[in-house]
């Protein structure tokens, strides 16, 4: 069995033991997998800049925040239909990705990592700023009434899962085909070596901003998705906490690996979860956790799993 | 230079500061030949080449490719026309395989035609000798396999002018001699420029030779005419009595 087909089976298969857990999960479990999958695109978006392009963001909060604000104020305010809603909020974190991606481009490593943070932490005052329609920190609620797809209910538990299992679906099945193509190749390369690349032939410049606005629009679905079935928009969500995330669930699932951020923000959110059920210093254990894997599984869970066992791992 | 010439500089110029690495040069490269670029360190080679490529923007002065003024054109621009260029330093793509490493080099060009790219992968991997090494990190193969790998990326891309800057600094002597036969079974096919320190590899395998020193082009002419310039040997010959 060739790589490509292993790797195309890896994949459905995934998608099929989703739609199989939410049959056999009871209902808190699969709540909990509703949110799972949502953070998993932000995740997923995060990797294909960070894991895949080799830009290290800390400033993605600011793309899901974009796509959860656009979808959030097109909807309460401006009482635009859930899809139209929907999509102006993914076109809203593309075009600020565009926009942020022409500046901080400029830079590369740590000053890059600098730059997005101070964008995001902007970000997060603009939503402040703005108050009076964002309703701050404080934040607003979308009624059930509005979370109505087609009749469809998106809030509850069906309807919740299965939205997040769709959107989860096109963005992982998507993502994955795009890094297999010549583009995403290319992305690799200059993750591997910028310099090289270009002496190929490669506009490494336009590569990076094309793979920051898709990575951007990414996250704006998964913004824009969590407002949408969890019903609450908010400044926590821009704040830099969010943006940090992103960066430890790559790290932990497994940067640069198409399943690596499913994984990884899977073993966080029970990680936390369940050392919760235990004590009141769960952060203590998580952390601990968190530096044992650095320690012995430095390319994350799924690159551990490529390096030792599955060589085909996408 | 009686052949026609697919690359030429005009008064190419690099100051690092007050220091000129390269002043008003001057060069045309013969279609279709090998022309090797030589001189003492120090004497401006590479920084020539850089300036030819693009990786180093040029002071003043212009370049010319089949016809065209690339002297503002980026350098990934450049290597789209039909350049390749070599690293003096080995750079290729350390986590990737052997083969991904030469589809990159191909896939510019190839794409959107996979059977195409996958011919010429392997037909470079055979050329050059290390097909049966196509599934290895690029990182775990020998130096000289490396400079060979590198040497691969630049062929897949089929180049018009093929820039190699110190091809076979580090490689064993089996291994120049199979480098020198890949350069003359490679003449007539591409145009090559070559930096190379080894006079044994430029005598062998140099249609034309350019000499430069302290940044100026000192002396032109085939090897015969090199060897016997009297400012050539003061400069650079004469101090490398094995030559």
């Amino acid at each position: 069995m060739t790589s490509s087909r292993k790797s195309t089976l890896l994949h459905l298969g995934v998608l099929a033991l989703l739609v199989v857990l939410f049959f056999v999960l009871p209902p808190y479990h699969a709540g909990n997998l509703s949110r799972i999958m949502v953070l998993a695109i932000y995740a997923m978006g995060y990797n294909l800049l960070f894991g895949y392009t080799g830009l290290l963001s800390l400033g993605h909060a600011m793309f899901f925040a974009a796509g959860m604000y656009g979808f959030g104020l097109t909807l309460n305010l401006g009482g635009w239909p859930v899809p139209l809603a929907f999509v102006a909020g993914v076109v809203c974190a593309g075009a600020l990705a565009l926009v942020i991606g022409l500046l901080a481009l400029r830079t590369a490593g740590v000053a890059f990592m600098i730059v997005t943070l101070m964008f995001a932490q902007t970000g997060y005052l603009v939503v402040l700023y703005f108050g009076t329609y964002t309703r701050g920190d404080e934040g607003f609620v979308i009624q059930q009434a509005q979370r109505m797809l087609g009749g469809f209910d998106l809030t509850s538990e069906t309807g919740r899962y299965v939205t997040a299992l769709i959107l989860f679906a096109i963005c992982f099945l998507g993502l994955a085909r795009l890094v297999q193509t010549p583009f995403g190749r290319t992305l690799v390369a200059i993750r591997e070596n910028e310099e090289r690349t270009r002496m190929l032939g490669y506009d490494a410049g336009s590569h990076k901003l094309r793979a920051l606005i898709i990575s951007g629009a990414v996250s704006g679905v998964a913004g824009a998705a969590y407002a949408l079935l969890f019903g609450y928009v908010g400044a926590t969500f821009a704040t830099v906490q969010y943006s940090i995330f992103p960066l430890l669930w790559v790290l932990l699932g497994g940067a640069g690996t198409t399943i690596g951020p499913l994984i990884g923000v899977f073993f966080m959110f029970y990680l936390i979860d369940t050392s919760s059920t235990y004590t009141n210093a769960y952060m203590l254990i998580a952390g601990v956790v968190l530096v044992l894997l650095t320690v012995f599984a430095p390319q994350g869970l799924a690159g551990e799993l490529r390096k030792r066992v599955f060589k085909w791992l996408p | 230079m009686a052949a026609v010439s697919i690359l030429e500089t005009r008064g190419l110029t690099k100051a690092y500061g007050g220091v000129l690495a390269n002043s008003d040069v001057n060069f045309k490269l013969a279609k279709g030949k090998v022309t090797a670029l030589i001189g003492p360190n120090g004497a401006g080679k590479s920084t020539f080449v850089g300036m030819v490529s693009g990786r180093t923007e040029a002071t003043s002065g212009q370049v010319f490719f089949e016809g065209q003024d690339i002297s503002h054109l980026p350098a990934h621009k450049r290597m789209q026309l039909g350049l390749a260029y070599t690293f003096q330093i080995t750079s290729i793509f350390p986590g990737l395989s052997v083969h991904e490493n030469v589809a990159l080099a191909a896939r510019r060009k190839l794409g959107k035609n996979p059977e195409a790219l996958e011919a010429k992968v392997q037909a470079v991997l055979t050329r050059v000798g290390i097909a049966d090494r196509a599934e290895q990190i690029a990182g775990d193969l020998s130096y000289g396999h490396q400079r060979i790998l590198e040497i691969a990326m630049g062929l897949a891309q089929d180049p018009h002018v093929f820039i190699l800057d110190e091809p076979t600094q580090g490689l064993a002597e089996s291994e120049v001699d199979d480098f020198i036969k890949l350069v003359r079974s490679l003449a007539g096919e591409t145009t090559i420029l070559l930096i190379e320190h080894n006079m044994k590899v430029v005598m062998e395998t140099a249609d034309f030779i350019t000499v430069l020193d302290q940044g100026m082009v000192l002396a032109e002419g085939t090897p015969a005419e090199i060897h016997a310039n009297a400012d050539v040997q003061a400069a650079y010959l004469g101090s490398t009595p094995h030559a």
